[in-house]
């Protein structure tokens, strides 16, 4: 197998690897680099657990060779919110509903939702339910997801839900 | 969520055989001075919580050692087969492959499961690696190793087997036929379980109405998000595999498969990435052990999802067979049922599964007179093992349905009929043991019906909307003649920080936090300093594994016991430092103080004095389940420490022209007994609804002679944000419950009800049954097909 030496932009980092063409970037992310909040759930692109922001786009990082993502600026859950610091205000939400159980799709529903919420901060329950329909998850029937993610479109800073405007 | 207040538990008839009577403050229940809780009852975001969201959780294949090589098993591609010929020398020529092995390299080649515990099953043996023979598609017949996934991969391509196909049997009804093949020598049914009690023939003879049908349901994939994973390690000649499991005891079985003593195989489990029974058997712990203690290398295993739905164990098919005798009011008297359910080709944990099939079997009725048999039958599909309500969810489907049937046949109020039926605390079970706590099964369907509303009206013309619901009971505890028991140890800090061990392993639905919160109530520690180090055989005293809804029994009793056995003790202490009786202690925010509050101490300082007066700061203790005995041949004994009752109700819209279903509503309500933590509950409740109405409408594992039509995830419906309503969610506490401070389990029952809940929704919808599962939209159709033929035949009379 022809290996290539790429260059990958993750979480505003560059990384050089050297890695075989049909490596995908999940291989590539999660044991190359080191990254285990982009998770293994199926190869077929249809779970989304291994989701990450491909150029501000969600995509699975199961379905891509590492060798198409040169160029392109990766994000993972912990280049979108970085553990050392306070969490995001939708993670937030997130404890505060239970809306993670075993936890496995998490980074995945997170990056997912965090994109519908800048594109359409007005989505309505049902298009939430539509835009989370490429996330599996087995523990939560989504709702406790759904509620969490409605929580902070309608109050999408810690001033406002203070301000009590989740009301 | 909304909680519901108990109404009085009705008044029992003379029990056969005196209960046990359930005493609140006894053992599990909250002592006076713990009644005001401060922890419990709250929804603290854990530590588990946080790491998920914030992605720093470490799951099975995030773990990576210097020198880690990549295991992979190679699988059958056929059924039924002799093998004539395995060729490893390809395989093992290609560079990067560190080890081929087969079943020549396994010291003790055999996994052997008394599932049942000695009550009459056959011993059959599963072999690691098949031998000479496999009995299914997907089973393991050599693992390899190599530097990485992709050679490891096309080393198992270049294992070459030769077989030589033998007759198969695909369904656990044609392998009961007296010609049936074989699928081991010692016959096809693996375990045949019979509860009896009272005169059969003269109970049906006296009946008003007869219902006699046959229910069927199907392959489920358990579907966790986190396939079957793992990472294996030598570390001082210890094989020590750190994996996705909810059973870490299995490490005496991987010492035997290996030949080693017991000290030398450790078992860490990692957080899972979901279980639901799936992990409840061993996955890939045998081929990691395997290849760790052949190539002394650290070894990761990961099957793929493929890999996972070819192979994993599923659900239990059963085929249910029920006859009911009512009296002209709608009052049981009888039930006569048989169950089969498919093992397919080993064992695993089907024998028990077909006994909680059995001992549940007439559901949350009294039924003065029955017989129920219930056999687990080999067949040459995959196995079917452990998944959430263990044959217990299976069988609602059936007497929901008789219940429902009796109703339709005598022209009463479902409603009513339950009303009538209803077991009572003091009542017998199907095995003749007298329940012990209280049964508010009516107040949970008055709550879930409540909570649907109004009923909708059918979005367009040829569209019809219906109403149904469910109740169920699911015990919660192993099978009692187990004799239970599990271990917590509990250490305070010199800084007053506190440490848990516990044996437990985590699913993902709060194991290891709801620990935290009962110790935090009892001995005043802030949440934020426990720490709890769970699930490794090495270094935590044993919980047993975390199945059967029995973690919060039995950890959260054995961690209540612990942390009020460390209070007690330190309680002389502080009693002497502070001059205040030893009762009157309040133990809150790190403090131990007098109840006025004038006097006080931090607990570092409790634990210096402590020191002092060589007081220990630390507990290690064993909580034990009561236990009892079932004796087979009679059909009549101890079966489960104790049940959760609940009801769900639904509205779906059927499309007359399409069959689709659709959940307009549903609804749930559970008596938990007391929920430790609400969101937690409820989160339980949900997500089992979820599960089970994606069993109801749309998961099948749909094979032709054992090969599955597709092993895509792409294929294996699983229920998406899209399918689901949102559920509304009641909850009754009515204070009785075996487990910590009157809780009961949560984690299966809400899986129970579903099913039937939907099935008797679409009956109200388009008047027939479906009695077969799932319900998906061609089944619908030929329901209205079977429907408008018995309409024209009627007509034509």
């Amino acid at each position: 197998m022809i290996r290539t030496q790429l260059t990958l932009s993750v979480n505003n980092r560059e990384h050089e690897v050297w890695v075989r063409n049909d490596r995908t970037l999940l291989d590539v992310l999660h044991d190359d680099l080191g990254m285990p909040d982009v998770r293994y759930g199926c190869a077929e692109g249809v779970c989304g657990t291994c989701t990450v922001l491909l150029d501000g786009q969600p995509v699975s990082a199961c379905t891509m060779y590492a060798v198409q993502a040169e160029g392109h600026e990766i994000v993972t859950l912990r280049g979108w919110s970085d553990p050392r610091e306070d969490p995001h205000p939708l993670q937030k939400r997130f404890l505060e509903r239970g809306a993670s159980q075993c936890g496995f799709c998490t980074a995945g529903v997170l990056l997912t939702a965090a994109t519908l919420a800048q594109r359409n901060p007005k989505a309505t329950r049902d298009e939430i339910r539509h835009e989370l329909v490429g996330n599996l998850c087995r523990c939560t029937g989504y709702q406790a997801i759904v509620d969490a993610v409605e929580d902070y479109l309608r109050a999408p800073t810690e001033q406002a839900a203070e301000r009590g405007e989740a009301q | 969520m909304t909680t519901v207040q108990p109404g009085t538990t009705p008044d029992t008839t003379e029990p056969p055989q005196a209960p046990t009577e359930f005493d609140p403050d006894a053992d599990s229940g909250p002592l006076e001075r713990e009644r005001n809780f401060r922890v419990v009852g709250q929804s603290p975001a854990h530590h588990d919580f946080v790491n998920k969201v914030r992605g720093t959780l470490l799951y099975a294949a995030d773990w990576n050692l210097p020198g880690m090589i990549h295991g992979k098993v190679v699988r059958s591609d056929v059924g039924p087969a002799k093998i004539v010929r395995i060729d490893t020398s390809a395989a093992e020529r290609l560079e990067g492959v560190v080890a081929v092995l087969t079943a020549a390299d396994v010291p003790h080649n055999a996994i052997v499961e008394h599932a049942s515990g000695g009550l009459g099953e056959l011993t059959v043996e599963q072999p690691v690696l098949a031998r000479d023979r496999v009995r299914y598609v997907g089973e393991p017949v050599a693992v390899v190793a190599a530097v990485d996934p992709e050679t490891a991969a096309e080393a198992a391509d270049l294992v070459d087997i030769d077989y030589e196909p033998l007759p198969g049997v695909y369904s656990a009804e044609d392998a009961l036929a007296g010609d049936a093949p074989l699928v081991h020598d010692e016959g096809n049914v693996l375990v045949n379980w019979r509860l009896e009690r009272g005169d059969l023939d003269a109970a049906f003879a006296k009946a008003a109405v007869v219902v006699e049908n046959t229910y069927r349901t199907q392959h489920v994939e358990h579907a966790y998000m986190e396939t079957e994973a793992g990472v294996g390690w030598l570390e001082n000649d210890v094989v020590t595999l750190r994996v996705s499991t909810q059973v870490i005891e299995h490490a005496v079985e991987i010492a035997a498969i290996l030949g080693l003593p017991q000290n030398q195989v450790r078992v860490i489990a990692s957080y899972m990435g979901g279980g639901f029974g799936g992990k409840e058997d061993m996955t890939v712990e045998p081929y990691l052990a395997l290849l760790v203690w052949r190539t002394r290398r650290p070894v990761r295993m990961i099957w793929s999802r493929q890999e996972s739905i070819l192979a994993s164990t599923k659900r239990h098919p059963f085929v249910m067979h029920y006859r009911t005798a009512a009296d002209e009011d709608g009052r049981i008297l009888a039930v006569d049922a048989d169950i089969i359910g498919d093992a397919g080709a080993y064992p695993c944990l089907s024998a028990r599964v077909l006994f909680a099939a059995a001992a549940l079997s007439t559901g949350p009725y009294r039924v003065p007179v029955l017989r129920t048999r219930s056999r687990a039958v080999f067949t040459n599909n995959v196995p079917t093992s452990a998944f959430r309500g263990f044959g217990a969810m299976q069988v609602v489907f059936a007497y929901e349905s008789q219940i429902d049937a009796v109703a339709t046949a005598l022209g009463l109020d479902r409603e009513e009929v339950r009303d009538r039926n209803y077991i009572a605390k003091g009542d017998l079970t199907a095995a003749g043991e007298p329940l012990t706590t209280a049964v508010a099964i009516a107040e949970t369907r008055r709550a879930a019906l409540e909570s649907l509303g109004a009923p909708a009206e059918p979005s367009g013309p040829n569209k019809v909307v219906g109403r149904g619901f469910a109740g169920s009971m699911q015990p919660y505890g192993r099978t009692i003649w187990f004799r239970d028991h599990a271990s917590a140890w509990v250490t305070l800090q010199p800084d007053g920080t506190l440490l848990i061990r516990s044996g437990v392993t985590d699913l993902g639905a709060g194991q290891a936090a709801s620990l935290c919160q009962i110790a935090s109530e009892i001995l005043g520690v802030p949440l934020s300093d426990i720490s709890v180090y769970i699930g490794d055989t090495a270094l935590n005293p044993p919980a047993g594994g975390t199945f059967a809804t029995r973690q919060l029994y039995m950890s959260g009793n054995a961690i209540l016991r612990a942390a009020r056995k460390l209070r007690d003790q330190l309680s002389t202490v502080a009693a002497k430092e502070l001059g205040v009786p030893e009762d009157a202690l309040v133990w809150a925010d790190g403090m131990v103080r007098s109840e006025n509050g004038d006097t006080g101490m931090s607990l570092p300082e409790l634990v210096r004095a402590a020191s002092e007066a060589r007081v220990d700061t630390s507990v290690l203790t064993t909580w034990r389940a009561r236990s009892g005995g079932f004796d087979p041949q009679k059909g009549q004994g101890n079966t489960f420490p104790d049940y959760t009752f609940g009801t769900h109700a639904a509205e779906v819209e059927v499309d007359l022209e399409t069959g689709d279903v659709a959940v307009l509503k549903y609804a749930a309500c559970h008596d938990v007994g007391r929920a430790i933590n609400p969101i937690r509950v409820q989160g339980q409740i949900i997500g089992g609804a979820a599960q089970g109405i994606g069993y109801a409408l749309m998961e099948d594992c749909v094979t032709d002679e054992g090969h599955p039509l597709s092993s895509l995830f792409a294929d294996y419906l699983v229920p998406s944000s899209m399918d689901l309503p949102d559920i509304q969610v009641a909850v009754v506490e009515s204070g009785e419950g075996r487990g910590p401070l009157n809780a009961r389990g949560i984690g299966e029952p809400p899986i129970g009800p579903p099913a039937a809940t939907i099935a008797s929704a679409v009956e109200a919808a388009i008047g027939v049954r479906p009695k077969q599962l799932p319900i998906t939209a061609e089944r619908v159709l030929a329901l209205l097909d079977e429907r408008d033929r018995r309409q024209s035949t009627k007509e034509q009379q």
